[in-house]
């Protein structure tokens, strides 16, 4: 266990060097010259703009980026590491300013989306699997059918479309922080957060279901049975302790998709967090944001893969790595 | 030995009866042992055959504009209404099945045959080329599927084809990570240990025993992934950033019908919406059929 987890924590650091290294050459050798750019405003052609060769060089000098882009990446390295990731080409604020507002109104709805999702499909893929082949389990593996077919932006429309219709409801334009306003807070994300986690409360719910038919065909679970055990003692006590060690894995790895999902459910729901700030970056070609919302999230991702990976270690014995 | 008894004659009439039947047999037998999953196939069908013959069964013009039936509801005249422009509804999703499914099955083509190249290559060198190599794959892995997309698509403009290229940054690493322990796995099997032990050339071994042992999984991962790949496009379709325009395209008809409309005219995004839900749900019901039944290892993960 002990070498398996310094291995991992050692392939963790090229794999987010190498991370930072894709995104920034993808950002910055594929599309031409920014400088160019953000002279003719985002214009296609750069013949006869009127764009002097001068303030080329000015600008090109100003962004940094007539250096050879290898110590263009060191730098922009050095200065990450720093925690500073630039300034934005379009709002010429810091960077780092934008991502403390955005980043924890998107973690938190992510969070709130996967906590909503295991706590319901918990329950739910262990009655279907007690129940199997009756019409509860029925309905169940039909929920969970359609609930994987489902993209997640539909269940963000539909959800806006039943709350518009029946209640007149619409997503609020303001936002309430959660240390501030925290019912409201609650209220504003709710819905988002299950839009958002419903994709993967069917697909967890699949999951509990067959890992618990897996575990109750043991003979562990017949010992239980057989020396008289209360069923509600067998199931929670002896199988489900079991059965849910594979969902809280795939729940732990789930949160990069949902990571993926934020960008769409806060479109729908006008949700303040990094997901929109992308769009909006995206829009304005703000590359300087672009790099850092994605660079970010990426981290987040390994980084919690990588919780995920020795926190698997230490709660099942049984496994051994080599 | 029955082998023997196989005559020139009895080959070419073997070869004469069977082929016309077996793929016809093979569906049957397939739509007999898993009915759902050929209700999924027969889904998918049924959307190719509405996108191959779009101009012919769409009653109007994607593109015309019916400037005095503005977000009419359903009737006989438009079957599925129209749009906040006046343009007829069914008609557009016809058109957008074309879309979703050419850019969700070429992007998987193309996305999981560089996976299967990659990982397979990645596997059979093996040593430091694939240490490092899995490291770029770890990456690419990391980023979201839709904030990947969604960073290519800033950088090299919207357009169909630049939609087809970032599915295709999209879906290759996974594809090849599981290509390529199939393939270390297979690797270590007696019969590709005896192939090399009576000197079989290594391009031999890949092409005549290691590609055909991964074929299956091949199939597998790309009706999967198609789904993935359909979602993907609409969802960048729907943030205004995949499919450009006016193009008829699923995700694109929600963008604007769901906010804006969803209360005046709710039709406009119910009907692309259902036919997203259809088209994924097709893929997923076929795909999980097909990996039962090609390949049982896998069956209920």
């Amino acid at each position: 266990m002990g070498g398996y987890a310094i291995r991992r924590v050692l392939l963790f650091i090229p794999t987010v060097v190498v991370l930072t290294m894709i995104v920034y050459f993808v950002m910055w050798i594929i599309p031409g010259d920014p400088a160019l750019f953000i002279l003719t405003g985002g214009g296609e052609d750069d013949g006869g703009t009127g764009v002097r060769e001068e303030d080329l060089q000015l600008l090109r000098h100003e962004l940094g980026i007539d250096r050879p882009i290898y110590i263009r990446y060191a730098d922009w390295m050095w200065h990450l590491i720093r925690g500073d990731f630039g300034e934005s080409i379009w709002y010429k604020i810091p960077v780092m300013d934008e991502l403390k507002n955005r980043f924890p109104v998107s973690i938190q709805l992510a969070v709130m989306a996967i906590v909503i999702s295991v706590v319901l499909a918990v329950p739910l893929g262990v009655l279907s699997a007690v129940k199997q082949d009756t019409p509860i389990d029925y309905m169940a593996r039909l929920f969970t059918i359609s609930g994987v077919a489902l993209p997640t932006f539909w269940i963000g429309i539909l959800i806006v479309f039943i709350l518009a219709f029946w209640f007149n409801w619409l997503p609020p334009l303001g936002y309430a922080k959660v240390w501030e306003e925290p019912l409201k807070n609650l209220q504003q994300l709710i819905f988002p957060a299950l839009a958002l986690g419903f994709h993967d409360l069917a697909a967890i719910t699949r999951l509990t279901r067959s890992s618990m038919l897996e575990v109750l065909k043991d003979d562990y679970i017949r010992t239980a049975r057989s020396k008289g055990l209360r069923e509600g003692s067998v199931l929670y006590r002896h199988a489900l302790k079991n059965a849910i060690l594979p969902v809280l894995t795939v729940s732990g790895l789930r949160f990069a998709g949902l990571l993926g999902g934020v960008v769409i459910i806060e479109n729908i729901f006008v949700v303040p967090g990094i997901g929109n700030l992308l769009i909006d970056a995206i829009i304005h070609q703000d590359f300087i944001v672009i790099q850092a919302v994605v660079v970010l999230t990426a981290v987040i991702v390994v980084c919690l893969n990588l919780v995920v990976d020795l926190l698997y270690g230490v709660i099942d014995p049984r496994i051994r790595y080599n | 030995m029955i082998v023997g008894n196989r005559t020139e004659e009895g080959l070419s009439e073997l070869e004469a009866v069977r082929p016309p039947h077996r793929l016809w047999q093979t569906v049957l037998t397939f739509s007999k042992r898993k009915p759902i999953g050929a209700a999924g196939g027969a889904i998918l069908l049924i959307l190719v055959v509405i996108a191959l013959f779009a101009p012919w069964i769409s009653p109007y013009d994607p593109y015309e504009i019916f400037a005095d039936n503005r977000k009419a509801p359903p009737q006989l005249s438009y079957p599925l209404g129209t749009d906040q422009l006046g343009r007829d509804v069914m008609s557009r999703v016809f058109y957008g099945a074309r879309i979703s499914l050419y850019v969700g099955l070429l992007s998987v083509a193309a996305g999981i045959t560089l996976g299967f190249v990659l990982g397979s290559v990645s596997a059979y060198i093996g040593g430091t080329f694939d240490l490092v190599f899995q490291r770029l794959v770890d990456a690419m892995i990391a980023f979201p599927g839709i904030i990947l997309a969604l960073t290519l698509i800033a950088v090299l403009g919207s357009s169909v084809n630049n939609v087809i290229y970032a599915l295709i940054a999209v879906l290759w690493p996974g594809a090849s990570r599981t290509i390529r322990s199939q393939v270390l796995s297979l690797k270590e099997m007696d019969y590709i240990l005896a192939a090399r032990a009576i000197g079989m050339s290594p391009t031999r071994i890949v092409f005549r025993h290691i590609m055909p042992n991964c074929f299956a999984l091949y199939i597998i991962l790309a009706t999967i992934t198609l789904g993935t790949a359909i979602i993907t496009e609409a969802s960048l379709s729907f943030l205004g950033l995949g499919i450009p325009g006016d193009v008829p395209s699923w995700g694109g008809m929600l963008a604007r019908a769901s906010q804006e409309f969803i209360k005046s005219a709710p039709w406009i995004a119910l009907s692309s919406g259902i036919a997203i839900a259809l088209a994924v749900f097709g893929v997923n019901l076929l795909g999980d059929a097909l990996r039962d039944v090609l390949d049982p290892k896998l069956r209920g993960r």
